[in-house]
C-alpha cells in the first residue's frame, strides 16, 4: 500500500505547511509501524489457535456429521 | 466447521496492523489489545460473512472500528456523567500513554474528534485509500477527505509546529528508541 501518495495529499497552503504536513505524516507512520513491527503477541497466536479449535456452538446439521 | 488454515494465516498476519490501529485509536495498549481480542473472536465467529476475494484487512478493521465506536460512545456517556469531559480525563492519566512512544503525537491524536482521528489513521498510517477508508467508516469519500484534512491541520496546531525542525521525537521517545536499538 502506498505511503508516498498519502504524504503527498495536497495541503492548501504554502511550502512550509506542506513540509510540516509531510513531517506529521511521517511521524504518524513511524509511530504506527513501531507497533506493527512488534509482530503478533503470543496472546493472539494462542487465541486464534483456540478459537479455531472451539468453533461456535453447532449451528447447522452438517456440523454434527 | 473449522476455519480454513489459510484464512487463519491471513488473519494472523493482519494482527500487528490491527493492534497498531487499535492503539492509535484508543491511546491505550491494554484497551487496544482487548479490542483486538474482541475483533478476532467476532471475526472467527462470523467468518462465513467474509466474502472470499475481498479485502480481509478492511473487513477486520471495520469490525474493530465498530467495536471501538460503540464502546467509546458507552464510555463517553459514563465518564461524562461522572466527571465531565472524557478526553480530558483520558489525557490527565499519564500512565495510559507512558508505555508508548511518540507521546506528544499520541496526546495530540487523542484530542482530535474521533471521526477525524480514525480517518487520519486509516489514510495516513494504515495506508488505506480514501475509498477504502470511507467503506470502513461507512461514509462518503468526500467526508473522509475533509476529515483527514481537518485532522492534519489540527495536529499541526496542536503540536505547535512552527518549522519542520521543531518537530521530532521528544526526549523520552529518543531515549526509548536508543534503548530499543541496544536490545
Amino acid at each position: 500500500m502506498s505511503n508516498e501518495a498519502v504524504a503527498g495529499a495536497k495541503p492548501k497552503s504554502g511550502g512550509l505547511d506542506r513540509q510540516i504536513q509531510a513531517k506529521i505524516g511521517q511521524q504518524l507512520r513511524a509511530m504506527y509501524d513501531e507497533v506493527v513491527d512488534q509482530g503478533v503477541p503470543d496472546r493472539f497466536a494462542e487465541l486464534l489457535k483456540k478459537l479455531d479449535g472451539a468453533q461456535p456452538a453447532p449451528k447447522t446439521e452438517e456440523e454434527s456429521r | 466447521m473449522k476455519t480454513d488454515p489459510a484464512t487463519l494465516q491471513i488473519i494472523m498476519a493482519i494482527v500487528p496492523k490491527l493492534r497498531a490501529f487499535a492503539i492509535s485509536l484508543s491511546g491505550n495498549v491494554d484497551r487496544a489489545d482487548d479490542l483486538v481480542q474482541e475483533t478476532l473472536m467476532r471475526a472467527i465467529a462470523n467468518i462465513d460473512s467474509f466474502e472470499p476475494g475481498t479485502n480481509m484487512q478492511a473487513w477486520l478493521f471495520t469490525i474493530l472500528r465498530n467495536r471501538f465506536r460503540s464502546e467509546y460512545r458507552k464510555r463517553k456517556r459514563e465518564v461524562e456523567d461522572a466527571d465531565g469531559h472524557y478526553t480530558d480525563s483520558l489525557i490527565s492519566q499519564p500512565e495510559q500513554t507512558s508505555k508508548l512512544e511518540y507521546k506528544e503525537l499520541r496526546v495530540a491524536l487523542e484530542k482530535l474528534p474521533s471521526d477525524q482521528r480514525e480517518a487520519l489513521i486509516l489514510v495516513g498510517a494504515s495506508g488505506f485509500s480514501y475509498e477504502e477508508a470511507a467503506a470502513i467508516c461507512g461514509c462518503a469519500v468526500g467526508t473522509i477527505k475533509s476529515r483527514v484534512n481537518r485532522a492534519r491541520n489540527r495536529l499541526a496546531t496542536e503540536l505547535d509546529v512552527k518549522s519542520v525542525d521543531d518537530f521530532g521525537p521528544d526526549r523520552n521517545t529518543r531515549a526509548a528508541m536508543a534503548a530499543n536499538d541496544r536490545r
